[in-house]
């Protein structure tokens, strides 16, 4: 059935860094990488190698920029993918069951083997987080790597999402949010973590870390002052010799 | 939204379909024999002609016969199922007005109602969606119904009936194009608030997440055609609606009433574009598209 779980379990999801992402776009191609050789049929491409390629992708990464009413505009990169919401109004539409919440950990999934190719749930999705597979035919989107974060064949430190293993900055970071003490639940926490469009009313799991506040990030500004006004030493001399001429 | 020509036959097509069969279904006209023949066999062409057309929107149709299994979840499996129990309660009561000269009219009446409650909940595949605030609003329901009822009782020849009813239509088309030119604006959703970025200062795009184009952009983002659009307004409601009446009201012949009929559908399919052209989704915000 494709109603909702009333309650997880668990719920998975991801910790995406606003003020980290350096948009270097690794965790689109590593996305693109895993779920094309494993969960469900591949990640389709057409015209390749063409004059219009274009594809499937279960996560993009977008380019904003931000100006404050005074101060300079600051370059915010966006990574978007499934926030596998909590109301997630892309499973409630679908017609044949194909599209589901698991009641075990959150995961919003598709069974591709009963998915009719309507579309409907991409319509749903305010995220643009679901994409019909121009070679399938069917829906995909974002598993949270069910495959490899339950997987007992991977070294432990692979068993998260490809998109969080290979993100060379540290902007995205997996974890369960139901519990309060994990790391995504205490980072949200800290950070003020953002659910995207909340008056969709659709709940996301996923939650987005501000860009910190310029003067936060003077942090080490005090570090650096100089520790002595009067210099010593050869500078000392120097300062007393030029004085003197 | 892309409209779709598949999209656009289906809801049109089949939406006149069963309001004629409807109106069959209530003894509007009373017909048996060749004549029944002839009248359920337009008004089977079209709703199940408008019904095939809309497999044709379908990326894997062989797992067709799953989406009658979500109808307590799902409108599009609620359209399906009403659809086929109209369509066998129909079937049965025009065999028996075709073959045996009989109105079996308990079973028309349930006909009619399941006619009804399949272009209603043709109408909420549409209107439930959040995402795309034009036709999240109570008048789409109230649009697709009357058009349906006014169009099947021009096909069923009950001139009085249709008279008002494609009035009645026409006002409500009125009324949703106002309501709906309001609602983006009205639901709330910007850039600022897809991003969550609106705390710090005015986000724009400022590199999109690739240079090609992608599914998103080609189904939801359709921005093709729109500069027509309030022309297109104009020549839809004078098709859909207004020659129609005008026909009417002067005691149509069948000729004339023919030519009622087409002017009526040409006048819904170009409005039908319309419902899917004009209507922005919230996701075109992330493209700085809509």
């Amino acid at each position: 059935m494709t109603d909702l779980p009333a309650k997880t379990d668990r719920k998975l999801g991801l910790v995406i860094d606003l003020d980290t992402c350096v948009g270097c776009h690794a965790c689109v191609i590593s996305c693109k990488g895993w779920n094309t050789e494993n969960y469900g049929v591949p990640l389709g491409d057409a015209d390749a190698y063409g004059a219009a390629p274009s594809g499937t992708f279960l996560n993009r990464v977008h380019t904003y920029e931000v100006t404050p009413k005074d101060g300079p505009a600051q370059t915010v990169h966006f990574p978007k993918s499934c926030l596998h919401c909590e109301d997630a109004p892309c499973v409630t539409v679908c017609p044949t069951g194909a599209s589901y919440k698991r009641a075990e950990d959150g995961i919003v999934l598709v069974n591709e083997d009963a998915c009719i190719g309507c579309s409907l749930c991409a319509w749903a999705c305010p995220y643009g987080a679901r994409e019909l597979d121009q070679v399938a035919g069917v829906m995909k989107k974002c598993t949270l790597c069910v495959d490899r974060i339950y997987n007992e064949n991977l070294p432990e430190e692979d068993r998260e999402p490809a998109c969080v293993r290979t993100c060379p900055a540290g902007a995205r970071h997996f974890g369960d949010f139901a519990d309060p003490d994990s790391n995504v639940s205490r980072l949200s926490a800290e950070r003020g973590g953002m659910d995207l469009m909340p008056e969709q009313g659709t709940r996301p799991v996923n939650k987005y870390l501000p860009p910190r506040p310029k003067e936060q990030i003077d942090v080490l500004a005090p570090l650096l002052e100089p520790v002595a006004e009067t210099p010593s030493g050869l500078l000392g001399w120097l300062d007393k010799a030029l004085e003197k001429l | 939204m892309h409209p779709a020509p598949s999209v656009i036959l289906f809801t049109a097509l089949s939406g006149l379909g069963f309001g004629l069969l409807a109106f069959l279904g209530l003894g509007l006209p009373d017909v048996t024999g060749w004549v029944a023949f002839v009248f359920f066999a337009i008004a089977f062409a079209l709703s199940v002609g408008g019904l095939v057309a809309s497999t044709f929107h379908l990326g894997n149709p062989k797992n067709a016969m799953k989406a009658f299994s979500q109808w307590r979840s799902s409108w599009l499996s609620r359209e399906g199922c009403f659809a086929v129990a109209a369509l066998i309660s129909m079937g049965l009561f025009a065999m028996g007005a075709v073959f045996f000269g009989q109105r079996w009219s308990v079973i028309g009446w349930i006909g009619a109602a399941l006619s009804v409650g399949t272009v209603f909940t043709t109408s909420m595949i549409y209107t439930q969606l959040k995402t795309v605030p034009r036709w999240n609003q109570p008048l789409t329901p109230a649009l697709f119904l009357s058009l349906s009822l006014g169009g099947g009782a021009l096909l069923a020849g009950q001139v009085r009936v249709a008279l008002v009813l494609l009035v009645l239509a026409g006002l409500v088309q009125l009324a949703t194009w106002r309501v709906g030119d309001r609602r983006f604006a009205e639901a709330g959703s910007t850039l600022s608030t897809a991003t969550g970025l609106g705390d710090i200062g005015t986000p724009r795009l400022f590199e999109p997440p690739h240079t090609g184009t992608n599914f998103l952009l080609k189904e939801m983002v359709y921005v093709v055609g729109r500069k027509h659009a309030a022309r297109l307004r104009v020549l839809s409601m004078i098709f859909m609606v207004g020659l129609p009446v005008v026909i009417l009201a002067t005691d149509p012949g069948h000729l004339t009433a023919a030519i009622a009929v087409l002017s009526h559908l040409v006048g819904v399919l170009a409005a039908r574009w319309l419902f899917f052209a004009q209507a922005e989704h919230v996701v075109g915000l992330y493209y700085d598209k809509r």
